[in-house]
């Protein structure tokens, strides 16, 4: 039994594959005509180390290919199943706890919002804004990633009850984007640059696909909600409030 | 090789450590909350195992390929354009970067449409809606969007004028298009502004930065340096609503002059 199942999938995992590198190809060529062309026309100069990046390209169209298979077997799947099975026990507590999960397990270890975080500590440190020291620094840039990651959190929780109340998304964002605004105005101006980019940052490669299955996946399951109209929406969310997360940090510390 | 294969086990670890905590919190909740057991757990394991090799495959293909080239090139060409500025006694026009702004468009455009997450959500959208909406039409949407956004930001650097006023100017289009536009692709629209900035552009787009910051006379990185991303996010949602806005003008447009020759 188990030996036939293996040759059934194989050649067509093989096929699977074979497309999904197809597709790869086809996704990266405009990066590399743009840099062809740039290098060539523009800069009038010869590829450095042309081994290394046919080697690197190569990597690059396998792991696309890999990447996306993975997720349309594996996360897509339990992504959905999950939210599905949330929706049918109906406890909206157990829900929105996984919501918080979701969202502040995979930012506060995401490693480019470490990066930015230790960034932000160093401009806040050279303008005099917190202490020079070392151990100063450290804590500014661990509080900072705290509060994003429990932005994160919050947005998805929000996200999840917009999704169950089928409250229209509109009036979140614009609101949003006025606090935004007015924030700006008031926060200290060493910290304004670190919000702005941390909305952008927290929207991982990995961490994008499965909330998005999360929501779609809801919407599909709740009577009466359009997964067109309500499935979308929670990234929008995961990348607003950091940025307000931040700025209102900065203006208590 | 030696270096090469550290790079790969640092990678893989890296990657590793972004997806365990989320695997554990999805089976936890699969196993004690719901009391069920994983359906088709053969499958979600490959498909894990494929995630993470694809993941760490590719990002040491961008480190090896992409990334030193396009932070060199961004480099060369903002030298070069700096160097030309220069020559005219070092009033800053920001006509001399025309090099540069084509650049970061053509670099935002390409790199948007390699980005895995966007490929993830263009699916998605695809087959929630039916083929309503196409995969690559909302890519190509979204390519646009951070294409214009890019190259804005970079006049923004050389000409140094403040960020909020763009960011601010950007978020009313967004409002005003959110009212003209029809309901159901707004969500989507939202989201396409977060899903740019990631594995791809993000490296790229901040290299250009930086790169453009240090050569344009009297910009500074520190305070300069920052902000394309920013303009990488608000974009998009402006191209993607403005896309549906027109589609939808140009249906209703098409409509009616079909209704007219039926008339008479």
């Amino acid at each position: 039994m188990q030996h036939t199942r293996e040759e059934q999938g194989l050649p067509r995992f093989a096929l699977a594959m074979a497309k999904q590198t197809l597709g790869a190809l086809r996704d990266l060529a405009p990066i590399f005509a743009v840099i062809v062309v740039f290098q060539v026309a523009v800069l009038q100069q010869p590829f450095p180390d042309l081994g290394n990046v046919l080697v690197g390209l190569v990597c690059v169209v396998l792991g696309l290919a890999l990447f996306i298979q993975g997720l349309e077997s594996g996360l897509f799947p339990l992504g959905e199943a999950l939210a599905q099975g949330m929706a049918r026990k109906g406890s909206a507590v157990a829900l929105l706890a996984l919501a918080f999960c979701l969202g502040f397990g995979t930012t506060v270890a995401e490693p480019a919002l470490i990066a930015i975080a230790a960034e932000g500590a160093k401009v806040a440190a050279d303008a005099q804004f917190i202490g020079d020291s070392q151990a100063a620094q450290d804590r500014y840039a661990l509080e900072v990633r705290l509060v994003v990651a429990v932005a994160v959190g919050v947005a998805i929780v929000l996200g999840v009850l917009r999704i169950l109340k089928g409250w229209p998304i509109h009036l979140f964002i614009i609101s949003g984007y006025v606090v935004v605004m007015g924030m700006t105005l008031f926060a200290p101006e060493e910290i304004v640059g670190v919000a702005y980019d941390s909305g952008g940052v927290t929207t991982s490669t990995i961490t994008v696909p499965l909330i998005t299955a999360l929501g779609v996946g809801l919407a599909s399951t709740i009577r009466g909600r359009n997964p067109m109209l309500d499935g979308f929406g929670l990234i929008a969310f995961a990348s607003l409030t950091p940025m307000i997360g931040v700025l209102g940090y900065g203006m208590v510390v | 090789m030696l270096d090469f294969l550290a790079d790969v086990g640092d990678t893989l670890l890296s990657t590793l450590r972004d997806v365990t905590p989320i695997v554990v919190i999805l089976v936890v909740f699969q196993v004690i909350v719901l009391r069920r057991r994983l359906p088709n757990i053969r499958g979600i394991a490959t498909g894990s195992v494929m995630v993470l090799l694809g993941l760490a495959l590719f990002l040491i293909g961008l480190e090896q390929a992409l990334f030193p080239v396009g932070e060199t090139m961004a480099q060369q060409l903002t030298e070069k354009a700096g160097a030309g500025a220069g020559a005219l006694a070092g009033a800053v026009r920001w006509q001399d970067y025309w090099v540069v702004y084509l650049f970061a468009a053509a670099i935002g455009f390409a790199t948007t449409v390699a980005e895995p997450a966007l490929i993830a959500v263009a699916l998605k959208a695809k087959e929630v809606s039916g083929g309503a909406v196409s995969a690559w039409g909302l890519r190509l949407a979204v390519a646009v969007g951070v294409a214009v956004g890019v190259a804005l930001g970079c006049f923004r650097i050389v000409t140094g004028t403040p960020l909020p006023w763009y960011i601010v100017a950007a978020y009313v289009v967004v409002i005003v298009l959110t009212y003209r536009s029809s309901r159901t692709i707004i969500p989507l629209a939202y989201d396409s502004g977060g899903v740019t900035t990631s594995t791809v552009t993000v490296p790229v787009v901040a290299a250009l930065g930086l790169g453009l910051a240090a050569n344009v006379p009297g910009r500074s990185p520190l305070i300069d340096g920052f902000g394309l991303i920013a303009f990488a996010s608000v974009f998009p949602i402006i191209s993607v609503l403005g896309y549906a806005v027109v589609a939808d003008r140009l249906e209703r447009w098409r409509r009616r002059s079909e209704h007219q020759e039926e008339k008479p």
